[in-house]
């Protein structure tokens, strides 16, 4: 059976959905990173899909997708740095936790 | 010189100022600077006077301000009468002033005393400078200042302050009509210069009853301030002020004033219809001669014997202004300066060495003081009239003109000259023959400073009514020089002055057989005329008649106006207080609970508000994010569906 292009888009929402779950209820600052790392790839496989379906001749959706790798790397180094940085000041990566600006 | 007459009132008015804020670190603690200021412009006067009697005149002007169209001037002038007047009263002035150094001697308020004079005299010379009637009241005014600063200038005895506000009060009264006067002559010639005045009565546009009229207008403040009848109570009063002081008030100053003031404004007296101004002016003048001259006879304290003996004097001279003796009354007005004051130092010189005033307590003096003895009597026989002394030039003068314009006035001023005569040497009979009656005073001659200006004075009043002299060939040279056009003098005669001296005479000689020679004891002639003694004694009721008829009035309706206010007028403003003081409780509750309520309200509303909006800012990112996904969801839903 051929696999098409609907098929690769609502894989690619459910692993957004997943993502956006795991971000909105996590509590977990590095499961809030992965979810994030989720919706990104959700939005990768789109644009592969419809690189290769819509036009298989240009590259662009290739070219995204790499860029949105490499900035998907950038995102876990800055947010793990703070994560790391939020833990040895407040002991603590529980969000609901960090609240010291709250009024 | 002439331009600069205006320094001889600013000399001693800066003097004034110095001693007053330099005081006591001056030299001679003030007294030094008062002289030498008074004794430059005496020098400066005598200049003038020279360059005036060979033709000198000087008038200056400016204007000071406009009243509407009207410009008011201020400006001086010097005449033959204003440089007579300047030299009287810086000479008289600075003799006075010199005295003062021994009788002020170690007076509290020394300094402040020499300020004063000082005051006096630049005042005093401000006002014969004048040549309009703004500068002369300035200066009118600041004489009635100073005269009640210096008449009580020993305020701690009452009686002193009494007399300086009697004297301020009573020539008030005369300076009220004067200043009427002066308004009535601006708002009909519309300017305030002699000149313009003198033209407008010489044109005629100031005539009649209206000329009258501020003639006799102008006159009350004469009469206030020369102390005529009925405003002559203040002066013998006046004698509370120390002695310097009342010889300057009563000879070279203060009562001159009025005077001068009749013979600056003679054109106006002149032109009034059938001389009726000067009518007035001669029988108010002929009545104080006799009647203050009749008083004097029975006063015992001998400064007040000379304060009447003023009051009569200044009687005679506004006698013989009065019956056309220009020059006459102007004459005695000099001659009487020198010697009043003489009279009145010498007087001072008495009362510095008994402690008393009170002649009844003195006696044989003559040979304790002899220079005050001999100058006293040279005072006392210029006084009375005596040739060749000064006062019987000017006072024969005077009965001659009285004698050929009006016989009721001429008798009047004829027994006032025999009364006056009599007076004065009972004085010095009782104060310096005879034996000392008091036996607690030690009297001695007083110290030179005193003594100095006493000669000086005994010598002007001895020679000064030379210059009024007929001298063969030259004539009478004071009145070439002093003269009014259209009243000239009559011409001296032999057999009147005969006669007045006879008069003065026998004066002398009645008071001689009563209080010398004592042929008739005081006492038997007080018994025989008792009730004309009553009269005398009582000064004629006057100051009697002035407390029923003025001072009791007026105090009662202080009083009333004073219920008044205190009830009437205090209690509208207490009721006025107390209804604001309700109304502004009433405001109170309203700004309480009306406006402070609605800025509460506000203020409590926005808070409120913000409580329970605040929970919609949790400060989760995840609750915003997932109201961003739901919103998203919702948009997606609404694009899809429409």
């Amino acid at each position: 059976m051929q696999v098409g292009l609907t098929s690769y888009l609502i894989v690619a929402a459910l692993l957004f959905c997943l993502g956006l779950y795991g971000v909105l209820t996590r509590r977990n600052a590095v499961a809030i990173l992965m979810g994030i790392e989720l919706m990104l790839n959700a939005a990768n496989i789109n644009l592969v899909a419809f690189n290769r379906f819509v036009a298989p001749a240009a590259v662009a959706g290739q070219v995204f997708a790499l860029v949105i790798i490499t900035l998907a790397a950038c995102e876990a180094a800055v947010g793990l740095a703070l994560v790391m940085a939020a833990y040895r000041s407040l002991e603590t990566i529980q969000v609901d936790e960090i609240n010291l600006m709250k009024w | 010189m002439l331009q600069v007459a205006w320094l001889i009132p600013l000399l001693p008015f800066i003097a004034f100022w110095v001693i007053l804020f330099r005081g006591r670190r001056l030299p001679g603690e003030g007294a030094y600077v008062a002289i030498g200021a008074l004794g430059l412009s005496g020098l400066l006067s005598l200049v003038i006077l020279g360059q005036v009697m060979f033709g000198g005149r000087y008038q200056a002007t400016m204007v000071w301000a406009m009243m509407g169209d009207r410009p008011l001037a201020v400006g001086y002038a010097v005449d033959p009468l204003t440089a007579v007047m300047l030299f009287v009263v810086t000479v008289v002035g600075s003799l006075i002033f010199i005295y003062s150094v021994g009788y002020m001697h170690a007076d509290p308020r020394y300094p402040r005393f020499f300020a004063y004079l000082s005051l006096f005299a630049a005042s005093m010379l401000l006002l014969v400078l004048a040549n309009n009637f703004l500068v002369l009241y300035a200066g009118w005014e600041l004489v009635g200042l100073c005269s009640y600063l210096l008449i009580g200038f020993w305020f701690e005895r009452p009686a002193a302050a009494r007399a300086s506000m009697k004297a301020f009060v009573t020539t008030r009264v005369g300076d009220f009509f004067m200043f009427l006067g002066i308004l009535l002559l601006f708002f009909t010639v519309g300017s305030l210069q002699f000149d313009a005045v003198f033209a407008a009565v010489q044109t005629g546009s100031l005539a009649g009853p209206l000329l009258t009229l501020a003639a006799v207008l102008i006159f009350g403040g004469a009469v206030g301030k020369s102390a005529q009848i009925p405003l002559h109570v203040w002066l013998p009063d006046a004698m509370e002020g120390p002695t310097p002081v009342s010889a300057l008030i009563h000879a070279a100053t203060m009562v001159a004033a009025g005077v001068y003031l009749v013979a600056r404004t003679y054109a106006l007296f002149f032109s009034s219809p059938d001389h009726l101004a000067l009518t007035v002016v001669a029988y108010i003048g002929g009545l104080t001669a006799l009647m203050a001259a009749t008083i004097g006879i029975v006063q015992d304290d001998i400064k007040r014997v000379l304060a009447y003996s003023t009051i009569s004097q200044l009687g005679y001279m506004m006698l013989g202004l009065g019956v056309l003796g220009y020059t006459a009354g102007v004459f005695h007005l000099m001659t009487h300066a020198f010697f009043k004051a003489l009279l009145f130092l010498a007087a001072g010189s008495v009362i510095h060495a008994m402690n008393t005033n009170d002649i009844k307590e003195m006696g044989g003096l003559a040979k304790v003081m002899p220079v005050t003895y001999v100058t006293m009597l040279v005072g006392g026989l210029a006084l009375a009239g005596v040739p060749p002394f000064a006062g019987f030039w000017s006072k024969d003068e005077i009965l001659l003109e009285a004698y050929h314009h009006d016989r009721t006035l001429f008798y009047l001023g004829a027994a006032g000259a025999f009364v006056t005569a009599f007076y004065v040497f009972r004085m010095i009979f009782y104060t310096f023959t005879g034996s000392l009656r008091s036996h607690t005073a030690h009297p001695h001659e007083s110290p030179q400073v005193m003594t100095v200006p006493l000669i000086v004075l005994a010598a002007f009043s001895g020679v000064i009514g030379l210059v009024g002299a007929p001298w063969p060939l030259v004539g009478n040279m004071f009145h070439r020089f002093v003269h009014f056009e259209a009243a000239e003098g009559a011409p001296f005669d032999l057999r009147f002055a005969a006669l007045s001296t006879a008069i003065a005479g026998a004066g002398i000689l009645a008071a001689a057989v009563v209080y010398r020679w004592q042929l008739v004891s005081s006492a038997t002639l007080r018994r025989v005329l008792a009730p004309a003694y009553a009269v005398l004694v009582h000064k004629y009721w006057w100051d009697e008649f002035y407390a029923v008829s003025v001072v009791r009035p007026v105090v009662w309706v202080a009083q009333q106006l004073r219920t008044f206010d205190v009830y009437a007028i205090d209690g509208a403003v207490n009721a006025i207080g107390v209804v604001f003081v309700w109304l502004s409780r009433l405001y109170r509750v309203f700004d309480l609970y009306v406006v402070d309520g609605a800025v509460n309200l506000v203020g409590w509303l926005a808070k409120a508000a913000g409580g329970r909006l605040r929970h919609v800012q949790t400060g989760r990112a995840q609750n915003y994010l997932l109201v961003i996904a739901l919103g998203v969801i919702v948009l997606a839903v609404i694009g899809l569906t429409r």
